[in-house]
């Protein structure tokens, strides 16, 4: 069966193309204004690179915020679900799955199959998602894929005590305006983040393996802060930002 | 940013006239050490003889001693003098001076009631990063409230992200924001980032600068009468803090209420609300004084 | 005096509220808190020191992050350990 998976995310779009099982195509684009528009061009886009028509693609399942603006998808699959499901296909022994994406946190627990036992969501509000990240690259005038990297040159760190992207970014300027070093101000912002992802993972208790997905999975500074939180090791899957699509093209196969 | 932030107040002093600053029986003052701006009242048997404000140092007693120094500039008076001194503001404020530490909730309840009368029963404080709702009773006794400083939404701040986006001076935002024929309905009233977001598509739509203040104006409106209803709002209402200026935000929370605030008092008299958190220290001060003094 | 302590933010509103003309200060809610989230505190009832329990200054703002652990279909640890009936919690997620 071919099947397509569409994650239609607060930021991007994900797109991943299966056939019986594997991966044959991705790609992704920015939401934009226009979200109905960016996921016909990157589905469009998809096709011609994977060379197959769209009549070819028996399913085409949509998730993530943006679901129900994917004009084309002939299903809706819950996130959640979603994210089960890719967890376990990526890494076997995943039982505990986490996604981090612009605006939205969501764990889960899952079985040897990639079916949900117990979810957690961190939703509705950024200071637990990539957004915060973003506001601190900012405050800090530090490109995004250089914050990880600056926090870990840090030894220490001050505890942040905002919880609200804006306020967070106020009380970046005063840390500056104190003289405190970059690096312990980007390790400062790390752990807040941490901690706020670990209260969403406590409420579910993490099972090894912890598989860690979405766009916030690559950066090394998040997942070395959330490692000393835990104490357990959290893996990731390359390209762990499709994890969301991939599920959904996999729940087309074997819902 | 230092430059935007409209509710740091000016640095002002002032000894109100004919006092009897020799023949006073109990002279008491209250300092109000806040994160932006420390304040000092002293009062002459309850009745308020002098005050200052300036903005808050680096540290706390530093900015309590700076701040008490002023207000008795031009009294004849030292701080030796002072029969009492209670210290208040944000958090573990350090006011060395102070015989006694009373939360600022509390002394605010109790300069609110100074400043507006017997009759103010609900106060809301609109701050540049906190609001707080407080009820009180006839004494100005704290009956309930609740501090929000973790949501941006309705602060001082969150104002702040809306000027920055329509490159609006945030003194005039709330004037402009009035300027429609009806409301709109308001945009996301629980969180700045969402709200913000859907204002930017709101201009992409082509709606009128005004005519976005307006919609998220109302948002906020819609927040503190939320905050409000979690101690419940009862007659009469007064309003206190930066935001109390912001006319877009006021006026809708009163249409919402189906009531208006409290005017402001005289100034002149030195009954700023702006020092509702030193009167009430103050005047904590003298109930301590006379009972210490009792027994 | 009822203190709430809490917030309500786009994800849903959580509360802890104080009744402190209920509260004993017995501080067994203290111990109770599975997240030694409360502590106790001295406020003035007319112009006396009475000491009360209240949320922690460190955990008022991230309430969400904290009471999130306790379940909340049956009552909560602070709300069983609490005699007077003096502790009250808010927990709506949407």
């Amino acid at each position: 069966m071919t099947a397509i998976g569409v994650d239609a995310g607060a930021s991007r779009l994900k797109l991943v193309l299966v056939r019986d099982g594997a991966v044959v195509a991705r790609g992704s684009a920015p939401c934009g204004l226009d979200l109905a528009g960016a996921a016909a061009g990157l589905l469009a886009d998809v096709l011609a690179r994977a060379g197959i028509e769209r009549g070819g693609v028996e399913k085409i399942l949509a998730t993530g915020a943006g679901a129900d603006a994917v004009p084309y998808a002939t299903g809706k699959v819950n996130p959640v679900r979603a994210l089960a499901r890719a967890g376990v296909h990526l890494v076997p022994g995943a039982r505990t799955v986490f996604e981090i994406g612009a605006e939205e946190a969501r764990a889960v627990r899952c079985d040897a199959k990639g079916q949900v036992t117990d979810f957690a969501l961190n939703d509705k509000c950024a200071a637990g998602a990539g957004s915060f990240l973003e506001a601190m690259s900012r405050a800090l005038e530090t490109p995004l894929e250089e914050l990880g990297p600056l926090s870990l040159r840090a030894t220490k760190a001050v505890t942040m005590t905002a919880q609200c992207v804006i306020f967070a970014e106020s009380e970046v300027v005063s840390l500056i305006h104190r003289s405190t070093p970059r690096e312990e101000i980007a390790r400062a912002a790390y752990e807040a983040m941490a901690n706020r992802v670990q209260s969403m993972l406590l409420r579910l208790g993490t099972v090894p393996e912890v598989v860690c997905v979405g766009g916030v999975a690559r950066d090394l500074g998040f997942l070395a802060a959330l490692e000393r939180r835990i104490g357990t090791k959290v893996t990731v899957p390359p390209d762990p930002e499709f994890a969301g699509a991939l599920g959904a093209a996999l729940c087309a196969g074997a819902p | 940013m230092a430059d935007r932030e409209y509710w740091r107040w000016s640095e002002v002093r002032q000894v109100l006239p004919g006092r009897d600053w020799k023949g006073a029986k109990a002279v008491t003052a209250g300092i109000d050490v806040g994160s932006v701006g420390s304040k000092a009242v002293v009062m002459l048997d309850g009745a308020i003889g002098s005050w200052a404000i300036m903005r808050t140092g680096f540290n706390s007693p530093d900015s309590a001693q700076q701040v008490l120094g002023r207000a008795l500039e031009g009294t004849g008076l030292a701080a030796s003098d002072i029969h009492y001194v209670v210290g208040t503001g944000y958090g573990r404020v350090n006011v060395p001076m102070a015989k006694k530490t009373v939360t600022e909730i509390s002394c605010h309840a109790r300069g609110a009631n100074h400043i507006w009368g017997k009759s103010v029963r609900t106060i809301l404080d609109v701050g540049g990063q906190d609001i707080k709702a407080i009820r009180v009773d006839e004494a100005g006794n704290v009956v309930s409230f609740l501090m929000n400083d973790k949501c941006a939404a309705g602060t001082g701040r969150g104002m702040e992200v809306i000027a920055d986006l329509l490159a609006v001076p945030i003194d005039e935002l709330g004037e402009l924001s009035l300027k429609v024929d009806q409301d709109p309905a308001p945009v996301n009233c629980t969180c700045v980032v969402f709200a913000k977001s859907e204002a930017v598509a709101l201009l992409r739509k082509g709606w009128s600068k005004e005519k976005v203040l307006a919609a998220y104006c109302a948002a906020m409106a819609v927040r503190m009468h939320s905050l409000l209803s979690r101690v419940g709002v009862e007659r009469e209402f007064a309003v206190t803090g930066g935001q109390s200026r912001n006319s877009g935000i006021v006026t809708r929370l009163e249409r919402t209420l189906g009531f208006p605030r409290l005017p402001a008092a005289d100034v002149a008299a030195g009954l700023d609300p702006m020092l509702a958190g030193a009167i009430g220290a103050a005047l904590y001060a003298k109930a301590f004084h006379e009972k210490a003094a009792k027994g | 005096m009822i203190a709430h302590y809490g917030y309500r933010d786009a994800s849903g509103e959580y509360f802890v509220s104080i009744d402190a003309a209920l509260c004993t200060g017995c501080a067994e809610c203290v111990a109770a808190c599975p997240r030694q989230a409360m502590e106790m505190t001295t406020i003035l009832v007319g112009l006396d020191d009475k000491s009360v329990a209240a949320v922690r200054e460190s955990s008022r703002k991230e309430l969400r992050h904290v009471c999130g652990a306790c379940d909340h279909r049956g009552g909560t640890p602070c709300q069983a350990a609490c005699g007077p009936k003096a502790v009250g919690v808010t927990w709506k997620p949407l």
